[in-house]
């Protein structure tokens, strides 16, 4: 509650003068601009705030670095449905933007403000979650385009190849890696293969969704389910990942998961191109550049996360906002961003940029982790979330930590996942 | 100033309507009387107002919009608020997880609050003797209370990690199993009551020691003339004496038990903390409140959640009131 009412005092601050929007003729006065972002690291945009403040006279203030996307939301729901205390420029999540859509008349039409002529610059299924019929929501900013991060010396220690080319190699499917995970586990080194159930159902969900039906827990009339196929199959691709003792039963982001990191403990991570920003940060030094590297995804890729920027309706200044969304999601300020943290570009033009296709990820053995990530993000195809894709989502989690933790059998496990998806979805 | 002027009466108007004018009207008499009348009835209503002016905004109206709320299904997911009746309550009693956080509630209570309330009586009986330095030992049992609860819950929740705590490395030492004390009830239990106890014992053992302190000493220096032993005045001179504040500290430690969030909450770190465990091992009712309210987004069946832990407050209460007599007055 505290954070709360501080966050109103300073929204309410922050909009609290009245000067008139004069758009970008380039002296405001003194505006100034909220901009909500998330994440240990931020989203990568200070230079960007200061090239935007000397070219239209105003004052750039972020909040939220340093929260995680699950607080952060929280908390910016109850702003967005209370009308207040949100910043004039607030980012939101792929997992949580779909909670918006039925929110619309609480923000600005970006289309308003001319930048639905946007559109062509992002690929198809990026532009679309952030549009509902004609009203354009949000812009993009990263996408959470899929590959393998995992430990090169771990690999070879247990007699695999550690070279990114020849581990790319030795899957197709998701099974096939299932089959590299025993070889690895049969070796008996002190690792386990993955680290956690959940990291992996999720990546193989949206991975097998968006090659199939095209939606997880909620179809495309937002009808929670959990009878669809794609759903089962990724949930018995799990269990039989679990049953074939291939998991270090970690909790993912969670402190032990750091500890993991840091004691290598496990030898693989299904991941998202902001999650090797965060294996980085995990080790924290503690696992020297170099062992951890990148290869190809198994099955298709996929996406996973990812953010866009839209403008409360609240704002003061919805003429300077949109400015600065249309500034922070053009493929210059997505390659900045990219530089600074690693965070992939949404932009067509982003992604084939040089500074992109031709990056290394030092940390990570010098992949060509932009090269490696941006691979088609292009034709990946959407797939569908529902308002309450978060919470059922964590239920789903929950059931399968519990086979982890030997808690529960698989069976139970899905009986207790699929009747708690029932409540979280607003059974 | 004169004894005289101390004992003279405050100046009335009666009085000075005797004095200085014995026939006919003072100047001002009625609208003085009725001034006078007002702050005699109305003055008392004022001094306590700040109060139920207070308890209106932040105690009644919160329980009046909640009582609303648990009738309703409002959710900002949905466009109409619907009138649904006890359908909350219904689906509440059909659901698992609530009842498994109403056991979970009761189960970390008991483990947490009895061994603790029975501490800190010891713990005050000890330090009521006269001993040199015993002013520091007074103190020190009161640093937990000054600590934040989250500190608390992010170290316990180090010791009690699975694969790098230190009570895992203490049972390996001495040859036994390590835990996983997340994944199951009984063990996240254990480990979430050593938290409440390690924060509440010393504070309530200032409680009873304040309690004790006030005891007259000739009633145990009459007991020990007549040959009673330490742990018999102990029996029976202190704890009868000591009833009402101990019915006042289960009543205190009932509703803060009852209301336990930040423990179990801090006890995960990382993804689906409000979840309480896998399974919901260790997930309070207040935990699931939230979960309900802001990762489930059903107001009104969180208000009924509300409801239903205030009832569970009030019931065990008055079953600890009626058991604390009952043992109390049996001695």
């Amino acid at each position: 509650m505290a954070v709360l009412a501080v966050g109103g005092l300073l929204g309410a601050a922050a909009c609290g003068n009245d000067d008139s929007d004069s758009g970008s003729s380039g002296d405001n006065g003194d505006i100034t601009l909220v901009i909500d972002v998330f994440g240990e690291q931020g989203f990568g945009y200070d230079a960007l705030y200061a090239q935007f403040e000397e070219e239209h006279g105003v004052t750039i203030q972020e909040r939220g670095r340093g929260l995680g996307v699950g607080d952060y939301d929280d908390r910016l729901f109850q702003q967005i449905i209370a009308g207040e205390g949100a910043g004039d420029v607030v980012a939101l999540e792929d997992g949580t933007i779909p909670l918006y859509y039925a929110q619309l008349e609480r923000f600005v039409n970006l289309a308003d403000h001319g930048l639905d002529a946007r559109q062509a610059d992002f690929p198809d299924w990026k532009w679309d979650k952030g549009v509902v019929d004609d009203f354009v929501l949000g812009l993009g900013t990263d996408v959470g385009s899929m590959a393998l991060c995992y430990r090169g010396d771990l690999f070879e220690e247990a007699g695999l190849p550690g070279d990114r080319d020849e581990v790319s190699a030795l899957y197709d499917s998701w099974e096939d890696f299932l089959e590299v995970g025993r070889d690895f586990a049969a070796a008996g080194t002190d690792a386990s293969f993955l680290d956690a159930a959940t990291n992996f159902f999720n990546a193989v969900s949206l991975d097998i969704a968006g090659g199939s039906s095209g939606y997880t827990y909620f179809d495309l009339d937002d009808n929670l389910d959990v009878d669809n196929p794609d759903l089962r199959t990724t949930w018995d691709l799990t269990i039989e990942m679990i049953e074939s003792d291939l998991s270090a039963n970690l909790n993912t982001f969670s402190d032990e998961w750091n500890a993991g990191i840091q004691q290598s403990q496990f030898a693989a991570v299904a991941c998202p191109a902001w999650l090797a920003g965060v294996i980085q940060g995990g080790a924290d030094g503690a696992v020297e550049p170099g062992l951890w590297d990148i290869a190809d995804a198994p099955g298709s890729g996929g996406n996973w996360g990812g953010s866009w920027l839209a403008v409360p309706a609240e704002t003061d200044h919805p003429e300077l906002a949109a400015e600065l969304v249309n500034f922070l999601s053009s493929p210059e300020a997505h390659i900045v961003a990219f530089e600074e943290l690693g965070n992939l570009p949404s932009t067509l033009e982003g992604l084939a940029s040089e500074e992109v296709q031709e990056s290394t990820n030092e940390y990570f053995s010098d992949a060509p982790a932009g090269a490696i990530f941006a691979a088609g993000v292009e034709e990946f195809r959407a797939v569908h979330f529902g308002p309450q894709h978060e919470a059922v989502r964590a239920e789903f989690e929950g059931a399968l930590q519990a086979v982890e933790q030997g808690e529960m059998t698989p069976d139970e496990a899905w009986e207790a996942a699929t009747s708690n998806a029932q409540l979280a979805a607003g059974g | 100033m004169t004894k005289l002027d101390v004992t003279e009466p405050p100046p009335t108007d009666t009085g000075r309507r005797a004095g200085s004018a014995p026939s006919g009207k003072p100047p001002n008499g009625g609208w003085r009387l009725t001034l006078n009348r007002l702050d005699l009835k109305g003055s008392p209503y004022l001094y306590i107002a700040p109060f139920f002016i207070l308890f209106g905004i932040f105690g009644a109206y919160p329980i009046i919009y909640t009582i609303w709320l648990s009738a309703t299904n409002r959710s900002p997911l949905r466009a109409e608020t619907e009138f649904v009746g006890f359908d909350n309550f219904i689906t509440l009693l059909g659901d698992d997880r609530f009842w498994g956080s109403v056991i979970n509630t009761l189960g970390i209570f008991v483990i947490a609050t009895v061994p603790q309330l029975v501490l800190a009586l010891m713990l005050a009986n000890w330090l009521n003797r006269q001993m040199r330095g015993m002013g520091f030992f007074r103190m020190a049992i009161a640093v937990p209370i000054v600590t934040s609860t989250a500190v608390v819950a992010l170290i316990f929740g180090m010791f009690f990690a699975r694969d790098y705590g230190l009570v895992n490395y203490l049972l390996e030492t001495i040859g036994l199993d390590r835990v996983d004390w997340r994944a199951s009830q009984g063990h996240s239990w254990l480990a979430i009551a050593s938290m409440v106890d390690w924060r509440w014992t010393g504070y309530n053992a200032l409680i009873y020691l304040a309690a004790m302190q006030a005891i007259p000493k000739d009633l145990y220096e009459s007991a020990e003339l007549d040959g009673a032993s330490r742990g018999r005045q102990f029996w029976t001179i202190t704890i009868p004496l000591l009833q009402p504040t101990i019915i006042f500290t289960v009543i205190i430690s009932t509703i803060g038990g009852l209301q336990l969030f930040v423990e179990p909450l801090m006890f995960t770190s990382g993804s689906g903390a409000l979840r309480g465990g896998s399974t919901g091992q260790f997930q309070t009712m207040n935990m699931y409140l939230v979960q309900t309210l802001r990762d489930f987004h059903e107001w009104g069946r969180a208000g009924a959640i509300a409801l239903l832990l205030i009832l569970l407050t009030v019931v065990v209460s008055a079953i600890n009131y009626w058991l604390i007599r009952r043992i109390s007055s049996d001695k």
